[in-house]
């Protein structure tokens, strides 16, 4: 029951763009033909939590608006996060200043609001310019929140395009800080690196293909990047030859002679399970499908191929203790309160 | 392209009957001329260099126009070299190819894919060099296949695409006609004795043309009128997604050489690991070379599927490039597999030197395994046909490996020597 929020200054900054890469898979060249949003919108996500999206327009402001009067409680009452697009390519000063002056209404009315700043657009600059332009809104902002008397403020910037997989990577950012006892959840994906010696293990949202927790490793974007490109062949594939229902002599013929067993019996695993041999050192990638939403994906040690069945049994156990952690804390999501207050937890 | 011959380009379908001779045949490598021409800029070299030199569609930003012509040897499978003519579309060029170097381009030609940008901002001037083009073609190769391109279809909006194609292909039909009918009338004035090689080229080529093209031809008979039209395939492409894979994939099956056999080797092998559905693909381009479907796998919706498959795989390739740091021309993975839970299982792998293989299969661990073992168990029969030119080691050898696919690969013989009945196997 996260929520977020999606604000910025200037209207092309590019938000409804990167609600639909994300949240709708819509490819970010397609994104050329959107057109402005002008009123707010909600979107609902369907996912292993549930999240909300608001997308509120650039030119509304909600704080100070003498035509409309809005319900603030309505909408930042249950919000987990607001998100805040500044585009890099424009002159990006007024946004920072009404940045911050949302950023000092929340800090007053609604404490437990992390912010999340976007630096958007930033494809076409070179690595030089990027971290220039972060350093610049960072310390802007950050200079004049502490002038005002705001310290230690829960908020945090980001660098992204629609173009490469640095949106996911922010809002998978994002996302963790929004989801209950991650810290668990990273530990179970730590022992089992250990144990398995994978490189690196992510366990992903498969549909927006955001990462809600990793091992404690370093974080490593080439590693992220080839995880998440391998959930999106996965999901290709799965609909190619997975989304038709097969004909029922195909299932009769099947589940006859030689195995004589009903197709749930011959299967080794319910849910989707794969790996990848890459050429180069042998280095194997897997895949395991946790439930409906979730996939484990690892990068694994070279030549560990060969150990496929331990490993497999190994991840047997990960994928029972990952449900039971999910039983839990969906169970607990009920009383939605508990839940509020451990969002704020690690910002206060 | 002294070395090039006629009688190789009809290869193995129609080559002489069984026996050591059609064996010799079989491993023969088949060399093909294709031109690739288009206006200045439309992206020939640009989707050249994502088929065959593994490109990432954003990449070909770099490419510079190219000057006269760029030739390069692509070795496709073992034994197909594919002599690809990338021709600099600027005007100057154009007109040096249709004048002085008009016999020297355009002879010999197997292949014409010709390249429309749907953007471009003259379409009339374009077509009105299309027509030029195919006059010099028919002229010169009349057997040519000629494949059309309406490029850049990405840059039209989505719900215009399908009219936009239709309104230019329906253009390019009117000029191809056209053109044929200058040529016809060319015909006609000069009459008979016409001093090209074409004519003779005609009669040698056209039994196994015959079996290449829809369009039936007359054997005998070269300037009859009505058989100087030509049949074209129309393709919309866009580097950014799939359709380039569609169109190239049809452009090279029917140069693979021992097509049918491959594909009788194929079902044979479908069926005995009762797969759904197994797709061949050339390593470096992962283009589908030949494919076999099982009668429930014929029930998939997603016709677009094979194409899919080469973009899919491709993108991945990739993505692993960059991740491992090896030159993008490698060969990135070995091994794939995924088994879906009760809905189907599949695998990839490394199958003969220059092919991959991808085997969709019903659900269940035993089956996976046990096909994934007969796979590579098939390996060695399909080396045979796709590997570089061996001297076959007499007929025993070659029987046995035969022997290993059963009934189904005796049948493959058969189909191939179409003028005698007697298959290898036999011997």
């Amino acid at each position: 029951m996260g929520c977020m929020a999606h604000t910025g200054m200037n209207n092309r900054s590019g938000k409804s763009s990167i609600s639909s890469v994300v949240f709708h898979k819509l490819p970010a060249a397609e994104t050329l033909y959107m057109e402005s949003t002008a009123r707010i919108q909600k979107d609902s996500l369907n996912s292993f939590m549930e999240f909300q999206v608001w997308d509120f327009p650039g030119q509304i402001d909600i704080f100070n608006n003498p035509s409309y009067s809005f319900d603030l409680d309505a909408i930042f009452g249950e919000v987990g996060a607001l998100i805040w697009v500044i585009d890099a390519l424009d002159d990006y000063s007024d946004s920072l200043n009404r940045l911050n002056m949302t950023a000092m209404h929340l800090s007053r009315s609604y404490p437990h609001i992390t912010i999340e700043v976007l630096v958007h657009k930033i494809d076409s600059l070179t690595d030089d310019y990027r971290s220039e332009i972060l350093k610049d809104v960072e310390l802007r902002t950050l200079d004049e929140l502490s002038d005002m008397g705001y310290e230690n403020m829960p908020i945090s910037f980001h660098l992204t395009s629609i173009y490469d997989h640095s949106i996911f990577e922010a809002f998978s950012k994002v996302i963790q800080k929004l989801i209950p006892r991650l810290g668990q959840l990273e530990a179970m994906l730590t022992s089992l690196c250990r144990t398995c010696r994978f490189e690196k293990a992510y366990l992903f949202d498969v549909n927006t293909k955001i990462y809600i927790a990793s091992d404690s490793t370093p974080e490593d974007t080439t590693s992220y990047v080839i995880c998440s490109d391998y959930v999106d062949v996965i999901i290709d594939l799965t609909e190619v030859y997975g989304s038709w229902a097969r004909s029922a002599e195909w299932r009769n013929r099947l589940e006859g002679e030689p195995f004589s067993q009903p197709l749930e019996e011959q299967v080794g695993c319910e849910w989707a399970e794969s790996v990848m041999v890459l050429s180069d050192s042998q280095r194997p990638i897997m895949l395991r499908e946790v439930d409906r939403f979730l996939a484990l994906v690892a990068i694994m040690k070279e030549g560990s191929y060969d150990k496929m069945a331990q490993i497999n049994m190994n991840v047997d156990v990960v994928v029972k203790g990952l449900t039971e952690f999910f039983e839990i804390t969906r169970a607990g999501e009920k009383s939605r309160v508990g839940l509020q207050d451990m969002v704020v937890g690690p910002q206060n | 392209m002294s070395d090039f011959e006629v009688g190789t380009v009809g290869a193995p379908a129609g080559g002489p009957g069984p026996g050591p001779a059609a064996l010799a045949q079989l491993k023969k490598v088949k060399k093909q001329k294709v031109l690739l021409m288009g206006k200045s800029g439309s992206g020939k070299s640009s989707m050249r260099s994502i088929i065959f030199s593994n490109y990432v569609a954003k990449d070909t930003r770099r490419l510079g126009a190219t000057i006269d012509i760029d030739l390069s040897h692509v070795k496709f499978l073992g034994n197909l070299t594919l002599n690809l003519w990338d021709c600099g579309g600027q005007e100057a060029f154009m007109e040096n190819y249709l004048s002085q170097q008009r016999s020297h381009v355009f002879s010999n030609v197997g292949v014409l894919i010709y390249v429309f940008d749907i953007k471009s901002g003259e379409w009339e001037r374009d077509l009105s060099t299309y027509v030029n083009i195919i006059s010099a073609l028919v002229q010169y190769s009349r057997d040519a296949q000629v494949f059309v391109l309406i490029h850049k279809m990405d840059l039209v909006a989505r719900n215009h695409r399908e009219t936009d194609f239709e309104a230019a292909v329906t253009a390019v039909k009117r000029k191809t006609a056209e053109a044929c009918a200058i040529v016809r009338r060319l015909r006609l004035d000069t009459t008979t004795t016409d001093p090209s090689s074409s004519s003779s080229q005609t009669t040698l080529t056209s039994p196994h043309q015959q079996q290449q093209q829809q369009q039936p031809n007359s054997s005998s008979e070269t300037t009859t009128t009505q058989e100087l039209d030509i049949d074209v395939q129309y393709f919309a492409t866009s580097i950014w997604d799939q359709s380039l894979y569609k169109a190239w994939a049809s452009i090279i099956h029917d140069l693979v050489p021992n097509l049918p056999i491959i594909e009788t080797q194929l079902a044979s092998l479908g069926q005995a690991i009762d797969a759904d559905e197994i797709l061949l693909f050339e390593r470096t381009s992962f283009l589908v070379v030949s494919k076999w479907t099982s009668q429930e796998g014929d029930n998939n919706p997603y016709g677009d599927r094979f194409e899919r498959m080469s973009n899919i795989l491709k993108a991945w390739k990739h993505t692993c490039s960059s991740f491992t740091g090896t030159p993008r021309n490698a060969e990135q993975f070995s091994d794939f597999e995924y088994r879906m839970g009760t809905s189907f299982s599949m695998f990839v792998t490394k199958f003969t030197t220059n092919t991959f293989i991808l085997v969709c299969l019903p659900p269940g661990e035993a089956r996976f395994n046990s096909a994934k073992l007969n796979v590579a168990a098939a390996r060695p029969w399909f080396k045979y046909l796709d590997g570089p030119v061996v001297q076959p080691t007499g007929m025993p050898g070659t029987s046995q490996m035969y022997g290993m696919a059963g009934p189904g690969g005796y049948g493959g013989y058969s189909t191939m020597g179409e003028s005698s009945g007697a298959g290898v196997g036999e011997t």
